[in-house]
């Protein structure tokens, strides 16, 4: 009976036997703390001061229970400060409590009164009982009152030595809580040394406190040396590790999570001495084991036994912090995505575990929805299929839409499931519910993106469920299926016609798609969507006020005016494939990241840095590397330190490509020149209708022969006059340059003359120091630097290579875009070899470069400096330059000036020579030193400047006849630019390139000099 | 650290605030409430909420929100943990943790929360620890305090705060030495519509009660160990013996106390207790529906099923339901679309069925979503994994403890699609 009674007890958690609140309740509300709410009348206060003041015991301290719980919520009971400050000289322990509990909270309000209390404090830090010395020291940590502060020391001094640890741990804490007051006061006192010291105590507690401490210290002093580990604290931590409370443990764990092993043998003997802590019942705890193990397994050989005890040691806490409350499951969750991207070895086989239950909180879901899709393999696949079908047809809206989504996501990943997620994916369009069907229309475009000439079949069953998309990105999906499977869909005119009827009302993403589709189709029927497409390129350039739009509208109608084979080629181009995982997190981030598994950055997949306020420049941490890899590839020049503003990167991987080929099916950000203003932008247009073509009439025989053009272009050129060259027609442009045309070019002449800058710099060629090119965080890992330079008529891109991620890179492969100077790698170097192209928007000496390894293809883009381009026999002969500057036109010449250069005219003259522009003469008048430049380019350009330098006078005017040329180096290159274009029978190079197309105003500037050059040429 | 501590109750009202280093103003809750009112259930509201200064870390817990301010950057688990046992610890001290038994101990609940941490650094969070150094309120308490003027916080210094085995106290005694253990189980399952298993894992607990004079060594073996291969431990028990010989070897904390909890995820030990057969249709165009749904017994090794109660969330357009209960009784929540059926203990001979229809709103639409139904059930005497201790003995003291092993399986989430 005994036996069964008491188990009745320990089963009702709820009602242990010993306190029951029911009898409480008949004693009603006089025995309990709920009185002390009872007085809120007027006279509260003053009647609280009286029995404060009251000579009895009893009524003094019942009194200032009645305070602290008129202060818990929330009232000002402040005024009886001195009151309950004179109630402190008291042996009763609580009442003694209480009084430091008040003095906490208003000490700060009144600083001055405060000051009564600290000889109270100070002597109670003498006391013989260690719980009022510990209570005292701690109590005035928490007093944040300068004035307070001064007295602290010599207490807080004595109690980190005391012989009774309770004491000296409290005291620990202390030093954290004072150097948050006054961090200066600690350092001063030596208090950090003796905190430093406490971490070899013999007493576990006291060891993890001066952690803990040591550690919030160190967050705000992110470079000093406070936690410096080596072995022999090491041990001393892993010891109290075992014997400390679990909130030790975590502080200690966490520390030990900031050391880096000397060896793979260090790392094994810590990662042992850990594993037991895997089986807390605290999840914290656990997690942060995870931390120090996920990181420290990094320095472990692979082929180690112990690596795969470890890996399979991981696995059951991680599955048992998922049957906790759902708070910790939230955060238990977040950090598994992180490890399953990491190591997705540890959890593949326990799927399971995440299948959603239909009573866990959204968030919960949501997360496991989406470490499903990560664990989803060829070998699971049908379970979690399945799963995802039966999760489609729960209420929450949310939460259904991203179960079908993960469909889509499980289909592009394991690509023997793909024609099973889509039957999946039609079984749940047939549902009808409307959400359910757009959200299906969207995953359905990336499969087919992924999988084309598949699934085309589908597509009518998709055009059925046209009318009920009402999201934009369901709508632009389907556009998009629609333009891109044009020629399968009959009535495709007709579908996309009906939505070209709300134009104006729909999103830009959809607006932006339904241009997109509409030249795709009429690409593919030119016959009977002529109209459509004029409609739909007048809506987008003439009633339209998004510049995204206009662009692309331009574009279009230029290319299919200009040339439609062209045309063709560029928007029904090959698309690239979408990669296989999607959402993954950036390597590099993702290494930061474990470093810092359990923590709030990991709940939220970012950098510390990103977000947590108070974090005074957080250290980035780094896993360690392990033997094998973390190699990096220099290149022939080590010695180049690379630190410079690293050059535009092409925005987040295969962005810029997609922009090329129309894919992107959100509106990006504008990753090319800032757009130019409205009315150049209304001016372009207009200009390009109102013809102009008398000064053009010399280049038509030179005309490209696919612009005597397919009929429709004639259609849509035809107000320009019929005029088989049409393009020549562009050259009505504005008579002036617009300004954003002028910058980057500018920011190549200061390269070039940047006379001034030789301060530091040697007299010898200009050779930059390395720059980051394209950085770790975007290329998953591989970080390129370079610079170039030109070597002996060579010019040399000089790259170091380094391997950042975990993994060996191999196959490395170079391509250059098509480029203004045609340049391209000289050949398969050791390791690099040519690949596929993209091309400059501008600047013009703008080099995008791609670079493949094994793990993927990365692009990015820098600037060449344009001094390279400069040949070595770019020394014109006198008579012939004399000639040549005669002959071009004065109104084709151009002035700058160069300020605050302070090089006499010898000195300029020997600098610029180092780059190849060569001094043809030098005059003196009056007073000036005129210096005849010329260079010449690679691709056989000619250059002529005159430099005009008086004495004295820092600044150097220049007036550049570059053969007819307005502004000296910007136009040189538009000039050669469109030079190679013309001459090299490339005619298509500019018209590929559509981000050279960018704004109509751009295109105009560039034949407008096409005509001048042409010019010349016949000259 | 932890820099503040705010309570709140169901209708959004902070009742108790508490700061351990300066005062965080409450008008930082009014991030949480944005995020609640966004939140469609109150069990929804997320855990972790970022503002512009601060961070908000909640728990939910008897319908209170506990919501932690922290200001740098602080492992979240901490925080939720260390909310976590001051909700175990109010329960410990009042009996219950609820709004009214907060407020009745407001000092006591200061008292506590100001010795758990110091500077946001948790102190004693141990219930050893705190009753030495705080006093439950007991009536008799109350009353002799009351009369003599002596009060509840502890004079000395906790014995266990310092010493190897924090979680014990010194100096214990008792007339009647026993320890008593509990094998728990509860069965976590998703059974789809055909009847099989989705998933189904087993989490096991060993509460412990442990009334023992001195300082006892005990140690527990089992039958089969190896069933235990996922398993959290208090920290009173040594880690390396349970390493080498697969037995638990602990100086236990006085009083009650989880020993362990563990987890059994391989299918093939998790037998499924009951079966459910149901058929809930709804035809197009029709407002009527046809619920018919029984429970039997499968694998419960002749161990009787009770305090089976089925739940389930009808679709929303479900107006009302006219069943017949075999037996037990069932309710329709017509608000919350709630059916509830309290079937008692399953007789296997004649078993229990809930048959009869539903009524839709009328000219509505076929429900799209499939009702989930929800079963609770207990069997005693058996630890539905097969669990099974073998002996407990006792070292270092010489008297005679009186010992008692108990097992139950409980549903946890147990879960039949339809």
């Amino acid at each position: 009976d005994t036996w069964i009674s008491t188990q009745k007890k320990i089963h009702s958690q709820l009602s242990l036997p010993v306190y029951p609140l029911q009898e409480n309740r008949q004693f009603g509300s006089k025995m309990t703390d709920s009185k002390y709410f009872t007085t809120t009348k007027k006279g509260e206060i003053f009647e609280l001061k009286a029995e404060l003041n009251s000579d009895k015991k009893e009524k003094k301290k019942e009194a200032v229970k009645k305070v602290i719980a008129s202060m818990t919520v929330g009232k000002d009971v402040s005024a009886l400060f001195p009151d309950v400050v004179n109630c402190m000289q008291t042996d009763n322990l609580e009442l003694k409590k209480l009084v430091y509990l008040y003095l906490m909270n208003y000490a700060k309000s009144q600083p001055d009164m405060a000051i009564m209390a600290v000889n109270t404090f100070v002597k109670d830090c003498e006391d013989p009982n260690p719980l009022i010395r510990a209570l005292a020291v701690r109590t005035m940590g928490c007093i944040r009152v300068d004035k307070i502060t001064e007295y602290l020391c010599e207490p807080l001094r004595k109690c980190l030595k005391d012989e009774d640890p309770y004491v000296r741990k409290t005291a620990a804490v202390c030093v954290a809580k004072l150097h948050d007051i006054n961090a200066q006061l600690v350092e001063d006192q030596g208090f950090l040394d003796t905190l430093k010291d406490l971490i070899s105590d013999s007493n576990p507690m006291v060891v993890a406190n001066a952690v803990a401490a040591l550690s919030e210290i160190a967050e705000s002093h992110p470079n000093s040396n406070l936690l410096d580990l080596n072995p022999q604290t090491i041990n001393k931590l892993l010891t109290a590790l075992n014997e400390c409370t679990e909130w030790g443990q975590i502080f200690i764990l966490d520390c030990l999570a900031n050391y880096t092993p000397r060896d793979d043998r260090e790392s094994q003997s810590i990662c042992e001495r850990v594993t037991p802590r895997l089986s807390h019942a605290n999840s914290a705890v656990v997690l942060s084991a995870v931390k120090v193990l996920m990181k420290f397994m990094e320095m472990l050989p692979k082929d180690l036994d112990y690596y795969g005890t470890l890996l399979k040691k991981l696995a059951p806490p991680l599955v048992t912090l998922l049957s906790a409350e759902p708070e910790l499951q939230y955060v238990a969750l977040r950090n598994i995505n992180l490890i399953v991207q990491r190591r997705p070895e540890i959890l593949k086989h326990e799927m399971k575990v995440f299948f959603v239950k239909y009573n866990d909180p959204i968030y919960v879901k949501l997360e496991k929805l989406d470490i499903m899709i990560r664990l989803a393999s060829q070998a699971n696949i049908a379970q979690v299929l399945a799963e995802l079908k039966e999760y489609a047809t729960e209420v929450d809206v949310d939460f259904v839409r991203k179960a079908v989504r993960a469909i889509g996501r499980c289909a592009i990943k394991v690509e023997q499931s793909a024609e099973r997620c889509v039957s999946t994916l039609l079984d749940l369009i047939q549902t009808k519910v409307n959400y359910v069907v757009q959200e299906a229309i969207v995953v359905i475009k990336d499969i087919f993106r992924k999988y084309p000439n598949k699934y085309e079949s589908v597509i009518a069953t998709l055009c059925e469920n046209l009318d009920s998309l009402d999201e934009p990105e369901a709508r632009a999906a389907m556009i998009w299926i629609v333009g891109e499977y044009a020629e399968r869909i009959d009535n495709a005119d007709e579908l996309l016609e009906s939505f070209l009827e709300g134009f104006h009302d729909e999103s830009t993403q959809v607006q932006l798609q339904l241009l997109t589709a509409i030249v795709k189709l009429f690409l593919k029927k030119p016959t009977e969507t002529q109209e459509l497409v004029q409609q739909v390129l007048s809506l987008a350039t003439q009633d339209s006020d998004n510049p995204d739009l206009r662009d692309r509208g331009y574009i279009y109608w230029r290319l299919l005016s200009t040339d439609p084979v062209a045309a063709k080629e560029v928007v029904l181009a090959e698309k690239p494939l979408i990669s296989e995982e999607t959402d993954l997190i950036e390597p590099t981030l993702l290494e930061e990241l474990i470093c810092h598994i359990g923590t709030l950055a990991s709940v939220y997949h970012k950098p510390p840095s990103a977000f947590v306020e108070g974090s005074r420049g957080v250290q980035h941490k780094r896993l360690p590397g392990s033997a094998g890899s973390g190699e990096s590839v220099e290149s022939p020049d080590p010695g180049a330190a690379a630190t410079e503003t690293p050059p535009a990167v092409i925005p987040s991987q295969g962005d810029l490509l997609g922009d090329l080929l129309n894919l992107d099916l959100t509106p990006t950000t504008t990753t090319g020149p800032p757009p130019p203003t409205t009315s150049g932008m209304q001016m372009g247009a207009m200009d390009l209708l109102s013809g102009g073509l008398d000064s053009l009439v010399g280049l038509l025989h030179q005309g490209p022969p696919s612009l005597s053009a397919s009929p429709s272009t004639t259609t849509l050129g035809g107000d320009i006059g019929g005029n088989p060259a049409m393009g020549a027609a562009f050259g009505a442009a504005p008579a002036t340059m617009p300004a954003s045309f002028n910058a980057p070019g500018s920011g190549g002449l200061d390269d070039l003359f940047d006379l001034g800058g030789g301060v530091g710099m040697p007299m010898g060629a200009l050779n930059p120091p390395k720059a980051v090119w394209l950085p770790a965080m975007k290329a998953k890992g591989l970080e390129i630097s370079g610079v170039f330079v030109r070597r002996a008529g060579v010019i040399q891109m000089e790259m170091t290579l380094t391997n950042k991620a975990m993994s060996v890179m191999t196959d490395f492969a170079i391509q250059f875009n098509r480029n203004s100077f045609g340049l391209a790698p000289a050949g398969p170097l050791q390791i690099l070899t040519p690949l596929s192209p993209n091309q400059s928007i501008e600047p013009l000496n703008n080099l995008q470069v791609a670079v493949k390894n094994n793990i993927d293809v990365f692009y990015f883009s820098c600037q060449y400096p344009i001094s390279m381009l400069f040949v070595e026999d770019g020394k014109m002969e006198r008579q012939v330059f004399l000639a040549t500057w005669k002959d071009i036109p004065n109104d084709n010449e151009s002035q700058f000036q160069i300020k605050d250069c302070h090089l006499n005219s010898d000195a300029a003259s020997n600098k610029l020579q180092s780059s190849n522009i060569f001094t043809i003469a030098k005059r003196t008048v009056e007073g000036q030193d005129m210096l005849y430049q010329s260079m010449k380019l690679t691709n056989g350009i000619w250059v002529l400047a005159e430099l005009r330098v008086q004495a004295g006078n820092p600044n150097y005017t220049v007036s550049s006849v570059a053969l007819a040329v307005r502004s000296l180096l910007c136009c040189v290159l538009l000039l050669t630019s469109c030079i190679s274009v013309y001459f090299e029978d490339q005619h298509f190079v500019l018209i590929h390139n559509q981000s050279c197309l960018n704004s109509p105003t751009f295109i105009l500037g560039r034949w407008k000099y096409l005509m001048v050059i042409q010019v010349y040429r016949k000259h | 650290m932890i820099h503040s501590l705010f309570l709140i109750n169901a209708s959004g009202d902070i009742f108790l605030e508490k700061h351990w280093k300066s005062v965080v103003s409450r008008s930082v809750c009014d991030y949480f409430f944005e995020a609640q009112e966004r939140a469609s259930e109150p069990e929804n509201v997320p855990p972790v909420i970022p503002t512009p200064h601060h961070y908000l870390i909640s728990v939910l817990r008897h319908r209170i929100y506990f919501v932690a301010v922290i200001q740098s950057e602080v492992p979240p688990l901490f925080v939720i943990e260390f909310l976590h046992r001051v909700v175990d610890t109010f329960q410990d001290y009042f009996g219950v943790c609820t709004e009214a038994a907060i407020k009745d101990n407001v000092v006591v609940v200061y008292e506590l929360l100001e010795e758990m941490l110091d500077n946001g650094f948790p102190l004693a969070t141990e219930s050893n620890i705190l009753k030495e150094l705080i006093k439950p309120p007991t009536i008799l308490r109350t009353m002799v305090n009351t009369i003599t003027g002596s009060t509840n916080v502890g004079e000395q210094l906790p014995t266990g705060q310092l010493s190897v085995v924090p979680w014990r106290r010194t100096g214990v005694k008792y007339t009647n030495n026993e320890a008593y253990f509990d094998v728990v189980e509860e069965i976590d399952a998703i059974i789809d519509k055909s009847g099989s298993t989705i998933t189904a894992e087993i989490q096991g607990v060993i509460d412990a009660c442990v009334k023992l004079t001195g300082m006892p060594d005990l140690t527990l073996s089992f039958m089969n160990p190896r069933l235990l291969d996922d398993v959290s431990f208090h920290p009173c028990v040594r880690f390396k013996r349970w390493e080498a010989e697969r037995i638990l070897s602990f100086i236990p904390p006085d009083g009650n106390f989880r020993l362990l909890s563990y987890h059994v995820s391989s299918q093939n030990l998790v037998a499924i207790p009951v079966y459910v057969k149901h058929n809930i249709t709804f035809r197009e165009g029709s407002s009527q529906g046809r619920f018919d749904l029984t429970l039997g017994p499968k694998q419960t090794m002749g161990k009787a099923v009770e305090a089976v109660l089925v739940s389930s969330q009808l679709p929303r357009g479900v107006l009302n339901a006219n069943l017949n209960a075999s037996q037990g009784t069932y309710t329709f929540d017509p608000v919350t679309k709630m059916l509830t059926w309290d079937v008692g203990k399953i007789n296997p001979q004649k078993l229990p069925s809930l048959k009869g229809s539903m009524n839709l709103q009328a000219g509505a639409s076929k429900p799209d979503e499939n009702p989930t139904i929800n079963i609770q059930l207990k069997i005693q005497q058996m630890a539905i994994s097969g669990l099974k201790v073998n002996r407990l003995d006792m070292y270092g003291e010489k008297y005679k403890p009186f010992k008692g092993i108990k097992y139950m399986t409980k549903a946890g989430k147990f879960q039949v699609r339809t």
